[in-house]
């Protein structure tokens, strides 16, 4: 059963949030191991799999780009590791400037950060913010509606986008993490800010 | 099903409760004295263990061989814990992984010594039923790891107790304010207690509690604030008496006591005042609520850090909780609430006891296993993220923190060489990219791989986190479809053999019976204030007649010859006489004291009316 029809849902992007919270609350009263307390081991271990397989479940298609990561493993018949991340990949265009910001980086790391220096890293880490919002809108939005109105031909060259758009935002993201430290501004410089 | 209890296993304090059938409402079991908490604390004396007031009334004349705050100590390894060993007066030692406590010429490891107090619990509880008690929910702070969790389940089954859940303190709160006083909606609870602090974010809707992240520190809370205070006060006995008393574990203990008693009073009052005979002087101090805060101000700023980082977990802003619920002895702290209030723009709520409520949300919990509520449910997370170590100690993340649990992950593995039949796994949790940097859980070996060439074998190892967020591990070779068997080795636990050994031996640290116990107690009382007058004898004698002198001198010896008896009757008789022969004395040392401290001012004032 996938992740979807553990919901009885279709395998459908665009979903009602407060809709699907509402089904994981009532199916979290069936499944939940504390009202099952009662019953023989073997029984408890089945309900126990099948709770977390909706906890799982849950997590993988509350958030729209979880949503479609979850997809395209789905579509590929690569159901193993939760929440594996496409691999991060530089989106070709923006090559040439990925280029200038890790020399600016290793700079940054050599601890030759003057204040326009870092003037220039935190307009470039706002540009790529700027873009991963963009990317999220267009995975979560145009990307998703054509998804759900598409066939079977269609859907197999919707499944290369999302690889790629997923690949470009996998990629910004470490970028950002790293622009980030360089600037001094991971929260309470705490490591524990990694994000899943 | 049979009755559960829900304990809350403290670091200073530990409550059991359970909720009444008749009112459906949780309630504390207090003990036969009305008393609901029981001081975490044990005392081993040659004549038996004492538990709770009587264990806590040891700390001053028993340090070595007193435990105290020893949840500080659960799960832990010695490399984890040698920092702060200096505070506490009984040795601890490294074992083989956890550590040891050395308590006279016996060791006893942190899940025993939290196995006694949750057998007075229990005892507690079966006398105020009236039959046995078995099964019970333990509470634990929500930033605990595997092996805290399991050493926390390892001392419940030491104590007896089937403990059919580990409950998180902060949800465990949230479920007593559940029961009527929580509007749906985004909450955020604060728990701070004697030495853990946690920040939990739940979203409350139609009955569900769901946890959306959790944060914290399993090294911080009240006892901190103690031991800032505690540090400040040697300085200042160091420069007033010109004597450093950081190496007399007696003295540390009489301090320790005060600070925190200091520290509790600070909370309603704006100022208080110390006054400590010691051998060779009397220490007299006020302290202002100004002066605490100034000492514990970055301590109570360094759980800001946690509720930040759960809020960005749970992508909402401070702006977005609706309610700000606090728990834990520690947010009586006005510093604290002002800060919580801060950060979250909103007055928190307290109106239920923050020293019960987690107990009495444990009561809810234990209810809702046994069947007795049905239209509440807890969906709580896992606070840490789980991992194995891959090539190059890089760690790869099977479960991310905060995901619900139960949870579950599988993993390929295979061989590297050919005809390998054993494979190794490190399992960590946390969240650095190095394994070393992170918590070692358990190293896994799976055993009975047939031999081929490498990368032939597929095992698939599922990742289980249940409901008490503790690990279970299961594989299975795929080309075969048979279970491939796994020998845990957990890093900081304890092995299977050693649990059952302790499970046998936990009667020998019985606690001791009754008419024992209050000998034991009868003479420490009058060890105590014998002391305490030969002390005053020494040092304000001669401020009262020859004749006072005598009669004083005739009650020590007859409470000297009373306490070699066993008669508790007149050792308690000896105690009262002698105290009462010194009321006097104690009145004109007290008043020479106070004229010591005030006598600069007074000079002072005498001055300006000049």
């Amino acid at each position: 059963m996938d992740y979807f029809e553990v919901f009885g849902l279709p395998r459908r992007l665009r979903l009602d949030a407060a809709e699907l919270q509402r089904k994981f609350y009532e199916l979290s009263r069936r499944t939940h191991p504390d009202f099952h307390q009662a019953e023989p081991a073997e029984a408890q271990a089945r309900v126990l799999e099948t709770s977390a397989r909706l906890n799982a479940a849950y997590r993988a298609l509350r958030d729209p780009i979880a949503r479609i990561e979850y997809l395209v493993r789905l579509e590929e018949g690569r159901d193993t590791k939760e929440g594996a991340a496409e691999k991060p990949q530089a989106p070709p265009e923006l090559l040439a400037e990925m280029f200038e910001i890790q020399e600016a980086l290793e700079e940054a790391k050599a601890g030759g950060l003057d204040a326009a220096g870092r003037g220039a890293l935190a307009a470039q880490r706002d540009r790529l913010a700027a873009r991963v919002l963009g990317i999220e809108s267009d995975l979560a939005g145009r990307l998703s509606e054509a998804w759900d109105r598409a066939v079977a031909e269609e859907r197999r060259r919707l499944i290369g986008q999302f690889r790629e758009a997923l690949a470009a935002r996998a990629y910004l993201r470490t970028v950002l993490d790293d622009l980030g430290t360089a600037l001094g501004e991971s929260q309470d410089g705490h490591v524990a800010n990694r994000r899943h | 099903m049979s009755r559960i209890v829900g304990i809350d296993l403290g670091t200073t304090n530990s409550l059991v409760a359970y909720v009444d059938d008749a009112t459906g409402l949780p309630r504390v079991i207090p003990d036969r004295e009305g008393q609901a908490l029981l001081p975490s604390v044990v005392a081993f004396t040659p004549a038996g263990v004492l538990v709770g007031a009587a264990a806590k009334r040891q700390l001053v004349r028993r340090p070595e061989t007193t435990v105290y705050s020893v949840k500080r100590l659960m799960g832990r390894g010695y490399e984890d814990v040698k920092d702060e060993l200096c505070y506490f007066p009984f040795r601890v030692r490294p074992g083989d992984g956890i550590v040891k406590i050395q308590v006279g010429d016996r060791e006893v490891t942190p899940p025993e010594v939290s196995a006694i107090v949750l057998k007075s619990l229990k005892e507690r509880a079966e006398t105020h039923f009236g039959e046995p008690v078995e099964k019970a929910v333990i509470t634990v702070p929500a930033y605990f790891n595997d092996a805290q969790r399991q050493a926390t389940k390892d001392a419940g089954r030491i104590a007896g107790l089937d403990v059919v859940r580990i409950v998180n303190e902060p949800t465990a709160a949230s479920l007593a304010y559940g029961l009527h006083r929580l509007r749906e909606g985004v909450i955020a609870v604060y728990d701070l207690g004697g030495g853990t602090f946690d920040i939990s974010i739940l979203r409350v809707k139609d009955g569900v509690f769901e946890v959306l992240a959790t944060n914290g520190n399993t090294r911080l809370g009240g006892d901190d604030f103690d031991r800032a205070i505690v540090v400040w006060l040697l300085d200042d006995i160091l420069a007033g008496h010109g004597v450093y008393l950081g190496r007399d574990n007696e003295a540390m203990q009489e301090l320790r006591l005060a600070a925190e008693a200091a520290k509790i009073r600070l909370s309603t009052d704006e100022r208080t005042a110390l006054t400590m005979p010691f051998d060779a002087f009397t220490y007299h101090r006020e302290i202002t609520r100004a002066d605490v805060e100034a000492l514990i101000g970055k301590l109570v700023e360094s759980t800001l850090g946690p509720c930040r980082m759960a809020l960005a977990d749970t992508g909402l802003a401070a702006a977005d909780i609706d309610e700000v619920v606090l728990v834990g002895g520690s947010t009586r702290v006005p510093l604290v609430r002002r800060r919580v209030q801060e950060l979250f723009g909103k007055t928190p709520h307290s109106q239920l006891n923050p020293d019960e409520v987690v107990a009495l949300g444990a009561a809810v919990q234990a209810q809702i296993l046994a069947g007795g509520i049905t239209n509440m449910l807890l969906l709580d997370v896992t606070p840490l993220s789980l991992g194995i170590e891959t090539l190059g100690g890089i760690v790869s993340v099977l479960i991310p923190r905060n995901t619900t649990i139960p949870t579950s992950a599988r993993e390929m593995f295979t061989t590297s060489v050919d005809g390998q039949t054993v494979v190794d796994m490190h399992v960590v949790q946390g969240e650095r990219e190095l394994a070393k940097d992170c918590r070692s859980l358990a190293r896994f070996e799976l055993r009975g791989v047939d031999p081929m060439p490498a990368g032939m074998p597929k095992i698939e190892v599922t990742f289980l986190i249940d409901a008490n967020g503790i690990l279970q591990v299961t594989a299975k070779e795929l080309r075969t479809g048979k279970a491939a068997a796994i020998e845990v080795k957990p890093t900081y636990g304890l092995a299977e053999g050693e649990i059952e050994r302790m499970v046998e031996e936990s009667f020998a640290y019985a606690e001791a019976d009754v008419e024992a116990r209050l000998l034991i107690e009868a003479r420490n009382e009058a060890d105590t204030v014998s002391t305490h007058v030969e002390r005053a004898l020494r040092q304000g004698g001669e401020l009262v007649a020859a004749e006072e002198r005598e009669r004083i001198r005739a009650a020590l010896e007859e409470l000297r010859a009373a306490r070699a008896t066993d008669d508790r009757d007149r050792i308690h008789a000896a105690t009262t006489a002698l105290n009462r022969a010194t009321e006097h004395l104690a009145e004109v040392m007290m008043d020479a004291a106070l004229k010591g401290a005030l006598g600069s001012k007074r000079a002072a004032e005498i001055m300006e009316t000049k």
